[in-house]
């Protein structure tokens, strides 16, 4: 059971349903910022207390919390913020992507496919995909207002200007429904395509910015490009070197003094999923 | 010219910042392919004059009507934000007395160009560029430097990228403040000949805001001549500095110094 002292998952019941409330305008307006109460937590800004905020306010008794950083289950805030609500909210926790309810992750989405019913919960630094363009919030707020977006594309444009190609490669701006300009959090670009039309519900919390945002379920999800430079996606020249996987997102370990690397899955969970079932070929994509 | 050619009508307009009164009571009419000069002191009112028309500030009082692309004439101040934002950067542009205030200083020469194309749903990289690359040869900056920071260039050239960067919209209408302001004068020369060139090759109209009357003589056709607030002589730009009838436009004129 979870420990005395705190209340169900550590935020009080009234902040928890102020939350809620933001979260379901922000799921009635995809893609829209909803300036919320963001609470001081007991873990600093930048290690997801936008994120484990909305957990906070979204979880039950019932629920199995999944809690990713990076892909991989077991790095110090993913495990962190899984303990934190293994003791104040005494839930079940998972590392299996089919098992979860709920799962919150920062900078990835999972290589296995989401299912209707699940929440992903998204830790965000920065919801203002104009910011780097446009300093002034008022001003961002308007051009959100009246769907002025042209200034996205400036970015890009100079991205091309100067190397040939789009370079950002991770929180690669979104439309959001045709509508909204969105911030899809330091996901890499890899994973954009992923938020398009999922049957998950998206939530994205950014504790110190105090804004939440969501993508509901089975909404269209664009990543911005240019006619003649479309949006592509990361591929690597080899698979992974542990499961052999060739469609998942492959990080770079080095491993030894010498400088050898090698490529493997930055989802822990998918790669020793697909170890566990070997041979390879049985696996499921 | 008849009245339905009219393409901004000014009647009555006043701003007071607070109980101070800025400008009061300016009236005019602007017709296509006309350049107007405003000349006047510092303090004049001039510059507040353009912002009130350029709705970068709400007027206390009158109205501005302009004559949209189809041919209906509009009070500025009653249409949406949404049409007056796309006015400002379609059919309006607005050249700054300093570039900065006018350009994106982190965004490279041809984006600073390609940015009202971008604005209004141009989505391909290529054409973007060759447009750049057009407006920028027309104010005679070379392909080469397309993808340069517009804090490497002179403020002379800075001053040509803001002026590129507000005719790729094809404008109808260009508002400018002290555009030779803080240029030497071999520099003044040639911009303004550029932009007397640009202008009658365009057709564009223009509201030229100025303390300089060399800029007038050369640009304007028509001149509106401001002291505290209020236009004290108007006619063409000719006959009010060559004939000036108010004693402060006798002062202004004979004020130039002649080398």
């Amino acid at each position: 059971m979870h420990e005395a002292g705190y209340n169900f998952a550590y935020l009080d019941e009234q902040t928890k349903r102020a939350i809620r409330r933001g979260l379901l305008k922000a799921v009635a307006i995809p893609g829209h910022q909803v300036p919320f109460a963001s609470r001081e937590m007991p873990l600093p800004y930048g290690w997801g207390t936008g994120g484990i905020q909305l957990t906070a306010a979204l979880l039950g008794r019932e629920d199995v919390l999944k809690v990713i950083d990076q892909g991989a289950d077991d790095t110090t805030n993913a495990v962190s913020i899984r303990r934190f609500f293994a003791r104040t909210a005494g839930v079940a926790t998972t590392t299996r992507v089919v098992e979860a309810t709920l799962i919150q992750t920062r900078h990835r989405i999972p290589e296995a496919p989401l299912a209707e019913g699940q929440i992903v919960v998204f830790q965000v630094p920065i919801p203002e995909p104009l910011r780097w363009m446009e300093a002034s919030e008022r001003e961002t707020r308007r051009m959100h207002a009246l769907k002025e977006y042209g200034l996205m594309h400036v970015s890009l444009y100079e991205d091309v200007a100067r190397h040939g190609r789009i370079a950002k490669t991770y929180d690669y701006p979104v439309m959001v429904a045709g509508r909204y300009l969105m911030s899809p959090s330091p996901i890499p670009k890899f994973d954009n395509p992923k938020l398009d039309r999922s049957p998950a519900l998206q939530l994205f919390g950014a504790g110190r910015e105090r804004r939440l945002y969501a993508v509901p379920p089975y909404t269209e999800v664009n990543s911005l490009d240019f006619d003649d430079h479309p949006f592509t996606v990361e591929r690597w020249s080899q698979p992974c070197a542990l499961c052999g996987a060739t469609d998942s997102y492959l990080d770079e370990i080095i491993t030894d003094d010498a400088g050898t690397r090698m490529l493997v899955c930055s989802d822990t969970d998918h790669c020793g999923a697909r170890r566990a079932e070997r041979p390879a070929e049985e696996c499921t994509p | 010219m008849s009245d339905d050619e009219v393409l901004l009508r000014v009647r009555g307009l006043t701003h007071r910042y607070g109980a101070r009164t800025a400008c009061a009571q300016v009236d005019f009419d602007l017709h296509p392919g006309e350049v107007l000069g405003i000349v006047g002191e510092s303090g004049a009112g001039k510059s507040t004059l353009l912002h009130c028309l350029a709705t970068r500030l709400q007027p206390s009082a009158g109205t501005v009507e302009y004559r949209c692309a189809d041919g209906r004439l509009r009070e500025v101040f009653a249409l949406s934000e949404a049409e007056r934002r796309l006015l400002l950067r379609t059919e309006w542009g607005l050249v700054h007395q300093n570039p900065r205030d006018g350009l994106r200083m982190e965004v490279s020469a041809g984006g600073n160009v390609g940015e009202r194309l971008m604005a209004v749903g141009e989505r391909h990289y290529g054409r973007i560029r060759t447009q750049a690359a057009h407006w920028l040869a027309q104010v005679e900056i070379g392909a080469e430097r397309l993808d340069h920071l517009p804090a490497t260039f002179s403020g002379g050239m800075q001053q040509r990228v803001q002026i590129a960067r507000n005719l790729v919209s094809r404008p109808r209408l260009l508002f400018m403040d002290e555009p030779t302001g803080g240029l030497d004068v071999s520099v003044q020369a040639r911009l303004l000949d550029l932009l007397r060139g640009l202008v009658a090759q365009l057709g564009l109209s223009a509201i030229v805001v100025t303390h300089d009357l060399g800029v007038v003589r050369l640009l304007a056709q028509r001149l509106l001549v401001m002291r505290g607030g209020r236009v004290v002589e108007q006619g063409l730009t000719d006959q009010v500095l060559d004939d000036p009838q108010h004693p402060y436009t006798q002062l202004l004129v004979s004020s130039i110094l002649r080398v």
